[in-house]
């Protein structure tokens, strides 16, 4: 994380046409790339939940879907300060896919009402589970808004010509990914550790009663 | 209110830099109470493993008796 910091605010070259904000890029991106792939993850085990009927991916689900929020949250900040610096607006409600990524925010939000609404059990694993998977929709529709809609206030930066920037921009760019994957990877396992330790001592807990 | 190019990259990575603060604070918090948790069980445990001994002590002169 320290080598991707040094890299996106000191070594990478300076963007002609942003200027110092389009620095913001390395953190927004990779962020927003991890929360996709955290909803993703998460609908995946929500698929193996219902598939294998095993309650542990009940857990991994939740987790990773809660991961999917933060970093979604992360996203809409960072990029609404991006906004403000490059547009001069702090949101863009005729972006569709700022639009899409709220809507997509929204909607894992809702699950953890769902989830907390319900009786702790089979069931919530359950409606958890199919409730993720409904949201796994909106991941590509999200992720493709841009170039379906043919938005032209939010950049596109890799195109099927490859990245619009240069090497050492893409290699800051592929740096800071990484460190946020690996950050939201450690996030998770810890996390999960703590959820199953949590679960653990409260069966001990009751079997010593 | 405006605020500079420089303000607002800072302001972008502070954001996330609290966040995970925030979030390692949160996890750290659940911990100690996790561990305080361990602890709590390990004295019950060992408080029925006294109780337990001396219900022993207890039975097995009157076995022999």
């Amino acid at each position: 994380m320290g080598v991707a910091l040094v890299l996106a605010l000191i070594v990478a070259p300076e963007d002609a046409d942003q200027g110092i904000s389009q620095r913001i890029f390395y953190i927004h991106v990779p962020i927003a790339l991890t929360a996709y792939f955290c909803f993703g993850l998460g609908a995946l085990k929500a698929l193996f939940l219902l598939w294998r009927r095993d309650e542990r991916y009940d857990l991994e689900s939740y987790v990773a879907i809660h991961q999917g929020t933060i970093f979604g949250a992360l996203t809409l900040v960072t990029g609404s300060i991006w906004a403000q610096a490059s547009w001069g607006v702090w949101w863009a409600w005729s972006s569709n896919q700022l639009v899409l990524f709220l809507v997509l925010f929204l909607f894992y939000c809702a699950y953890f009402m769902l989830r907390f609404s319900l009786e702790e059990g089979p069931r919530r694993a359950r409606s958890s589970a199919v409730y993720a998977l409904f949201g796994v929709a909106l991941i590509p529709v999200s992720f493709l808004a841009i170039r379906l809609a043919e938005d032209f206030i939010h950049p596109t930066v890799f195109t099927r010509e490859g990245p619009q920037m240069s090497g050492s921009m893409f290699v800051t760019f592929c740096v800071a990914w990484a460190a946020v994957t690996l950050l939201a990877y450690v996030l998770y396992r810890v996390e999960l550790a703590g959820k199953r330790l949590d679960l653990d001592l409260r069966e001990l807990r009751e079997s010593l009663r | 209110m405006s605020f500079s190019q420089e303000e607002l990259v800072a302001a972008a990575y502070a954001a996330v830099f609290v966040f995970v603060l925030v979030y390692v604070a949160i996890i750290a918090a659940k911990l100690v109470r996790l561990q305080r948790e361990t602890s709590e069980l390990l004295e019950l445990v060992g408080r029925r493993r006294t109780t337990a001994s001396e219900e022993i002590h207890v039975v097995e002169p009157s076995r022999e008796a």
